[in-house]
């Protein structure tokens, strides 16, 4: 069976019908990682032996007459979110060999969901970066190009996603970090609202931040995988307490009357690349022609939205990873001669240099004298962003915006410049900053590199960008194309 | 701002790093340039904006104090590097 593009309907199409089992299907994905991971180095645990276990209790548990579209369909789990029988690094030396004493909510909820896990995905250090580069252990290759990046930082799962060796991926977005690389590989990432999906197990980067959610290869995928991840968790108490709606009913392909607005600040950003303004264009001009009123928006802060970020999550940071102590988990330098030197030299070896610089400019951004002046104005200027999307949300439904820049640069281009890299995810921080959902879905191609477009939705409106989404992507070829990689026994 | 090489040990030992010579020179050059761009952020008035620290619309969430089953002893020091006799082992926090 060709599995290379492979959809969660489709395999559970397949599944349903008896065509496959699930241990077939897994070890087919297996054989491809095998195969193409070498080149692309998406995974950093491969896990054969729990993907086949989850597999035969899959066909066990459909033979037994159970039936959901999740059942026996094999992804890949971010290597941030716990897992009891994996290891979870974070992609950081600190967490070298570590293995979490119980699964995140969101992996307990798919796994009882029947979900098979293939393994653990690379990851920037602790979700902090837009490359993959600062993981601790290699660069995962963007399979469009395998001299460029896949974004950042579920760089990972984007990339075993296009290359066609998980049905989907689950990642986290603290700011843009699925939407970001699902548009460097051309594949659909969704960020929930702030609270639609517990935190719980989700190793904390930056707490008001944080959520994970789905990389997929279309909307309708990204809507089953929310719905079985949604809903409260009383281990999470930031997790909203509301009804998770049924996303991929909502999927109605019909756009008609809604108003999609567009800020004007995007399209007009500095270093825009006129390639992926063009097929944001084209994209704007498909909703149009499927009877979506376009409405011209403002979002006047968007361009404060990136220092506001990396003060805050570095705050946050700072705070969260003062956690690694090398005492009850995590490396411990043992030339250390009393607590205070082991905090120093485990911390100082057990960190890279993107963890380091974020927490001390987070624990600068809070300390005594510069609180009020750093700090403080970042939290007063989140408002002034939130409110420009209440504003906004007032004139439309959905707004649009190219979800990056520029396509996917070439490894190593920005990795000596921190702030040149900050400046990748300058259209998908303020989403995170206000709290609310959005998706990218692939809109093109530039230069043979794939262009994201992405929707954004008011708080807990992910049936609204959903269905945007899906209306296009049911006219347009995108969600389709496929990069083609030397030595893939499928291509064509 | 430019940062000076004492503030970046003061905020190096904020955060317990031991930094070597080399990556004080970095972070001292690095975390200036990066403060410098958000300067900007005082072009704007804030004067009467309240902050936002979180977008939950939850406020308080409240639980019964209760005894439950979690993590049993050995596995809560599973991933201990230093263990002893059901406790972590530290290093010593006081002199003497």
């Amino acid at each position: 069976m060709r599995v290379s593009g492979l959809t969660i309907s489709k395999a559970h199409a397949a599944l349903q019908a008896g065509q496959v089992r699930s241990v077939e299907l897994t070890e087919r994905f297996l054989d491809r990682i095998a195969q193409l991971d070498p080149k692309v180095r998406a995974f950093l645990h491969i896990a054969p032996d729990v993907a086949l276990q989850a597999a035969q209790d899959a066909d066990r548990r459909r033979a037994d007459g159970e039936d959901s579209p999740l059942l026996g369909v094999p992804l890949a789990i971010k290597d941030v979110l716990c897992t009891g029988d994996m290891p979870t690094t974070c992609g950081s030396r600190m967490l070298e060999g570590f293995r979490p004493p119980y699964d995140a909510t969101v992996v307990a909820r798919l796994r009882r969901a029947g979900v098979v896990p293939l393994g653990k995905t690379n990851t920037d250090e602790f979700a902090m970066g837009s490359s993959t580069e600062n993981s601790a252990y290699w660069t995962t290759h963007n399979p469009w190009d395998l001299d460029r990046v896949p974004g950042g930082s579920s760089g990972g799962s984007a990339a075993a996603v296009a290359a066609g060796i998980a049905t989907a991926a689950l990642g986290t977005d603290t700011g843009g970090s699925i939407r970001q690389p699902a548009a460097f590989c051309g594949v659909v990432g969704l960020k929930p609202t702030y609270g639609r999906v517990s935190r719980h197990g989700l190793v904390a980067f930056a707490s008001s931040l944080d959520q994970a959610g789905p990389l997929t290869h279309t909307v309708r995928d990204a809507a089953l995988l929310l719905g079985a991840m949604a809903g409260h968790d009383p281990l999470d108490a930031t997790s909203a307490d509301r009804p998770v709606p049924s996303f991929a009913d909502e999927l109605v392909g019909d756009v008609r009357g809604m108003r999609l607005g567009v800020p004007r600040e995007y399209l007009s950003e500095e270093g825009m690349d006129p390639s992926v303004s063009a097929a944001v264009r084209d994209a704007l001009d498909v909703w149009q022609d499927l009877g979506a009123e376009i409405v011209a928006v403002s979002l006047p802060h968007t361009s404060y939205a990136l220092p506001v970020y990396y003060l805050l999550a570095p705050a946050e940071a700072s705070a969260n990873l003062a956690r690694y102590d090398g005492v009850r988990y995590g490396y411990s330098d043992p030339a250390a001669e009393d607590i205070w030197d082991a905090y120093r030299k485990s911390r100082e070896a057990g960190l890279g240099a993107e963890v380091k610089r974020r927490i001390m400019l987070g624990a600068y951004a809070l300390s005594a004298g510069y609180y009020d002046a750093y700090y403080l104005k970042a939290q007063k200027v989140r408002t002034l962003i939130k409110r420009d999307f209440d504003e906004a949300f007032a004139q439309c439904d959905a707004i649009v915006t190219p979800t990056t820049p520029t396509p996917a640069f070439k490894i190593g281009e920005k990795a000596d410049d921190p702030l040149r890299m900050y400046m990748a995810d300058v259209f998908t921080l303020s989403l995170n900053l206000a709290g609310l959902c959005g998706i990218s879905i692939p809109c093109g191609l530039a230069d043979g590199l794939p262009v994201g477009v992405q929707v954004l939705g008011n708080a807990f409106a992910e049936a609204t960008v959903l269905r945007v989404a899906d209306a296009y992507e049911r006219v347009t070829p995108w969600h389709e194309m496929q990069p083609s990689l030397a030595g893939d026994d499928e291509a064509w | 701002m430019a940062l000076l090489p004492d503030q970046v040990l003061h905020i190096a030992e904020l955060v317990k790093l031991s930094l070597s010579q080399d990556e004080v020179a970095l972070y001292q050059r690095q975390l200036s340039e990066i403060l410098a761009h958000f300067d900007r952020l005082n072009e704007l008035n804030t004067d009467d904006i309240p902050p936002t620290a979180q977008v939950a619309d939850e406020q308080n969430v409240y639980r019964k104090d209760e005894v439950r089953p979690w993590l049993a002893n050995d596995e809560a020091l599973a991933n201990a590097p230093d263990a002893d006799d059901g406790f972590f082992r530290v290093r010593p926090v006081l002199e003497g």
